[in-house]
């Protein structure tokens, strides 16, 4: 028994020796990165965590990228865990920015203040996307709505495709009589929030729920996700739903009428919002919380958009992570992020005023 | 089934039959068949509904003629046999199609550099999931380290030395409840106890580690659990008779009789939470880069890469789904291999004369 | 129970035992105290939430509202995943064990086997993808011939992403458990008590019904446990495949169906804060307690059958 007994055990160390030595060496691309370091000349080490809204998530790999690339010896992580989560985590000390689609309330500013050591909080909108409302309906190619047809359609009022309210918009179309089937995401979300804002604002009483993260109509298709949304409308017939413009894809999009136009979405239309937006009243300097007009109709602009903002402390206990924290800010709002930003996520870069606006807040870490 | 089983059946099978009726061999096999090759036509694609229909009433006919030629008992045998069969081919009609799904999407990612590069500074097209592996394997590894030895003696405990007691009862109903611990739960569980010791914000493997031994304690413990019962005891009171103590009959005789199944459902407690999600993503957090170290950061892992990957695909969103679908096969394929590595364990160990 | 008795009649207790003992003990502690951990965990962060007037939650519905028809969808949903997934299983299980030729039984438990780690987000991406869009025609089938049926009322989702298809999902994913158990037991079956049922002339299927199944009988309840705790939290699956509401509805194939709790926990978490957090934690807390009453349910059902479980 004791001599054949040994066998065994030496089959399975060598068959987990063999997944693990599978593993054991670096990764082919890091040892790379790291290597050469004379070539970049950059000073700045060490790791930048930070947490928060998963909207932003495409855009800050495209980040990452650039800014380890610049900085071999930095790694920055990001979870992807949503904007309340980010927050939370920003404001309990466990990460040095977050990531939010929306801004502090009172409540959170006050608590995110004592975690800055009683320095100001840094808030800097730095992912500008344009929610596209996309649709799936044969033979019609480019729908036109209105926002209060809009707010109907997704209220549950309008519910037929060849509806008058519909046809009126689209005079041109040739409108089947199939059954609407409104799409909404089923997980609480900065995009339906913007959304609903948007129609709360714009829909002129025929949304009348409100500014909501959460969909506020029981029944309906509900989608976890971005992708899941879009999944869910190409995958039905008449259906019609919200998403990050970027992930459309194939799928047609709906032109919203804004004055008397009708705008498609697109990044530069909708950079074209923050313009028009005010700041959020009584706040410190370094505060950008942005209201933005949703029902402007201003000539030219895409009224909903998703606005996703970065929070920061104006101080830290520990000078490097000061440091960081401000090059990798600088980094995201300058131009060269917002393009990377722009490419890998389709989302719009800040104007050259509102990011001088961003710098600024920036330049007073430390 | 075995080979000392065989004789038995053959006897059965051809020496009644000189005096009762059967039915042909090559008919029945000619009408399975059929029913087969029809159902197949059906789900594949090329036959309607009516081929499925069909399938069902050629393979009826079977029983029903045995009613009349073979007599009731033989029938309802045939009868189970076919109900049995084809619930195996209901199920492996998801089955198959899952793997299907993943390898049809999974193969034409794998590349030298899906192995070896990690995702640190790639957007779009490249890029590899060594990092995922890496953080898989590690965290997979803690949680076995941490609930085999918990789990088996538990069980060992629970069967072996207070079987019929209070505490074996409640400790075997604590473990039942444990089963219905959601993984989120889990995940948030081992982040508060991990924030309690360590402070806000902390991301490491080992916590990753913690709430998958949550997750997979309780299925090691029931596993064991079952096979050990089976242990018939008459074994255990022949050591008992010898003099061997207690603890040299649980290692000496009850383990071995019961390893196939052990191992089995350790593997299968592995492949239950190797594939876990939402725990990872709140206390293994995700990163880029390669990371070694089990007690300090984040620690990218093959499901949360997939979750990220499907949920935030980026623009474009081919490259990222395709890596996804990759890093599921691989993750298959680790299974796999933990798979064929405890099968040889078992085989070697078994004593002789087990199946 | 013989073994007990046996170690308290001879005199002397082997310091070998009392290390056995001592080390087991230990692991039976460390699972006791990770439990109330988790409950201790659950009840400190979600009585807050439970006790939260309608006003001060965003969902705007006292705790109660809030969290039945969420029971009520994990309950139904678990429900139908496990009354698809036992009966299928056990035959999986038997036709590997007892009816397949060796040779072809031992590489079809394997690849069983292997499902059981798919990653949810597979089984999930899989729902979306091929499962909901190909059951679908079923549903309007469904509605058209048995729509006078409260399950198959109506009208049929566009997209087939109903609880019927979460179901589905569910029993696909706690097959491989299942079947893994139940098949490890049905082989574990004393030769001699299945020999001798076939020498007494017993077609294959008295021998199963006779030797087999009252031998595993308390081993396939198990196997439903522990399914049933999988397809009862199962996460992200769910999320990802029904299109959920927060309705009570026993309607199977509408768009609008009651969301789960584990489901509605990873949708809701991330953008959760505060006293909204507490709520989803208490949810969490109702789940356990659910699996908690299931488990006892079990338990009574288990004891009755007693005669053959145990080291007999």
């Amino acid at each position: 028994m004791n001599r054949t007994s040994m066998r065994p055990w030496a089959a399975t160390a060598a068959g987990a020796a063999l997944l693990v030595s599978l593993a054991a060496c670096g990764a082919a691309n890091e040892s790379d990165a790291s290597g050469d370091e004379s070539s970049a000349g950059s000073s700045l080490s060490g790791t930048l965590n930070g947490a928060g809204a998963s909207s932003q998530q495409s855009a800050v790999n495209a980040w990452k990228q650039g800014f380890q690339t610049e900085n071999p010896d930095v790694t920055v992580n990001y979870d992807a865990i949503g904007s309340g989560g980010g927050r939370e985590q920003f404001i309990s000390g466990g990460t040095s920015f977050a990531g939010s689609d929306a801004y502090l309330d009172d409540e959170e500013l006050a608590a995110a203040s004592e975690r800055c050591g009683g320095g100001d909080v840094i808030t800097v909108p730095v992912y500008v996307s344009p929610v596209a409302v996309v649709y799936n309906l044969d033979g019609v190619d480019d729908l036109r709505l209105s926002p209060e047809t809009l707010g109907a359609i997704f209220a549950g009022d309008i519910t037929t495709w060849n509806d008058e309210a519909i046809a009126t918009d689209n005079p041109d179309a040739d409108l089947p009589d199939v059954a609407i089937t409104p799409v909404h995401r089923g997980d609480a979300s900065g995009t339906t929030e913007n959304f609903t804002a948007y129609l709360a604002a714009a829909s002129d009483g025929a949304w009348s729920h409100g500014e909501v993260e959460e969909w506020p109509i029981k029944g309906g298709e509900a989608a976890q996700q971005t992708s899941g949304v879009i999944q869910a409308v190409s995958g039905g017939s008449g259906t019609i739903g919200y998403a990050d413009a970027s992930q459309v894809g194939d799928l047609d999009t709906v032109a919203v009428k804004v004055g008397s136009d009708y705008v498609e979405p697109s990044p530069e239309a909708a950079a074209k919002v923050l313009d028009a937006a005010t700041p959020v009243a009584g706040r410190a300097e370094t505060d950008l919380a942005l209201q933005i007009d949703r029902g402007t109709d201003a000539e030219g602009v895409y009224p909903i958009v998703l606005v996703s903002y970065q929070i920061a402390c104006q101080k830290y206990d520990d000078p490097a992570e000061a440091e960081l924290v401000k090059e990798w800010l600088t980094y995201v709002a300058g131009p060269e992020g917002q393009q990377a930003s722009a490419d890998a996520a389709g989302s719009a870069p800040l104007t050259e005023d509102f990011a001088a606006k961003v710098q600024a807040a920036i330049d007073t870490i430390g | 089934m075995t080979m000392t089983l065989t004789p038995p059946e053959t006897r059965e099978r051809t020496a009644p039959s000189l005096r009762t009726r059967r039915l042909p061999k090559a008919a029945v096999g000619a009408l399975h068949g059929l029913a087969v090759l029809l159902a197949v036509a059906w789900i594949v694609g090329p036959a309607d509904a009516r081929a499925g229909l069909l399938a069902v009433v050629l393979a009826g006919i079977v029983p029903l003629w045995s009613r009349i030629v073979e007599g009731r008992r033989k029938a309802k045998d045939r009868l189970v046999t076919l109900l049995v069969t084809t619930a195996f081919g209901i199920a492996l009609i998801p089955l198959g199609s899952i793997v299907w799904t993943v390898l049809e999407k999974g193969v034409p990612v794998l590349s030298r550099e899906f192995f070896t590069y990690s995702m640190r500074n790639v957007v779009g097209e490249g890029g590899g999931i060594h990092h995922a592996i890496t953080g898989t394997l590690l965290i997979t590894l803690g949680a076995t380290v941490i609930s085999v030895p918990i789990g088996l003696f538990t069980a060992i405990y629970v069967v072996e030395y207070g079987d019929g007691t209070r505490l074996a009862g409640a400790l075997r109903f604590l473990v039942d409840v444990m089963t219905g611990i959601p993984s989120i739960v889990a995940g948030l569980f081992a982040y508060a106890l991990f924030v309690v010791i360590f402070g806000d914000g902390v991301r490491m493997g080992i916590g990753g580690a913690v709430a998958l031994s949550v997750l997979m304690v309780p299925v090691v413990v029931r596993s064991c659990e079952e096979m050990l019962k089976l242990v018939p005891t008459e074994l255990r009171e022949a050591s008992y008779a010898l003099g061997v103590p207690q603890w040299r009959t649980i290692v000496k005789v009850v383990l071995p009789t019961a390893l196939a199944g052990i191992v089995t459902g350790v593997t299968l407690a592995i492949a239950r939470v190797i594939g876990e999600t939402a725990p990872l993503l709140v206390i293994a957090g995700a990163t880029d880069s390669v990371n070694f170290n089990l007690f300090d950061g984040r620690m990218a892992t093959l499901p949360v890469f997939t979750y990220t990957s499907i949920i935030q695909p980026g623009v474009p969103p081919e490259p990222a789904i395709a890596r996804a679908w990759g890093a599921a096969l691989v993750l298959l394929l680790i299974v796999m291999l933990l798979n064929l590595i405890a099968r040889l364990v078992s085989h070697v160990f078994s004593p002789a004369g087990e199946r | 129970m013989s073994t007990t008795t046996e170690t308290e009649t001879r005199a002397v207790v082997r310091p070998g035992d009392r290390v056995f003992r001592g080390i087991s003990s230990i692991s039976a502690i460390v699972i006791v105290s990770t439990l109330a951990g988790v409950a201790i965990f659950l009840t400190a962060e979600g009585v807050p939430g439970m006790t939260a007037s309608a006003d001060q939650v965003k969902s705007g519905e006292t705790f109660l509202r809030y969290v039945t028809p969420l029971v009520f969808g994990t309950l139904w949903a678990a429900v139908i995943a496990l009354a698809i997934a036992t009966p299928v299983s056990i035959g999986v299980a038997l036709f590997i064990s007892h009816v397949a030729p060796r040779r072809l039984a031992q590489p079809i438990g394997y690849v069983i086997d292997l499902l059981a780690a798919v990653p949810s987000v597979v089984y999930g991406s899989w729902g979306i993808l091929t499962l909901s869009s190909s059951i679908q025609p079923l549903y309007v089938w469904l509605e058209r011939n048995l729509g006078f049926l409260p399950f198959f009322a109506g009208p049929a989702s566009a997209t087939g992403r109903t609880i019927l298809t979460a179901a589905v999902v569910l029993a696909i994913m706690v097959l491989p458990i299942m079947t893994a158990i139940c098949r490890e037991i049905f082989l574990q079956t004393p030769r001699l008590h299945e020999e001798a049922a076939l020498a007494l002339g017993a077609t294959r299927w008295e021998m199963i019904t006779m030797a087999v199944l009252p031998y595993a009988r308390s081993g396939i309840v198990s196997a439903a446990m522990l399914a049933l705790g999988r397809a009862l939290g199962e996460t992200m699956a769910v999320a990802m495949v029904l299109s959920a509401s927060g309705v009570i509805s026993v309607n199977l194939i509408s768009s609008t169906n009651p969301s789960t709790i584990a489901a509605n926990i990873a949708l809701s978490f991330p953008e959760a804060s505060g006293l909204d957090v507490s709520v989803l934690i208490g949810t969490g807390l109702v789940l356990f307690a659910i699996t908690f009453a299931v488990n006892v349910a079990a338990r009574a059902l288990v004891a009755r059958h007693r005669e053959f479980s145990g080291a007999n």
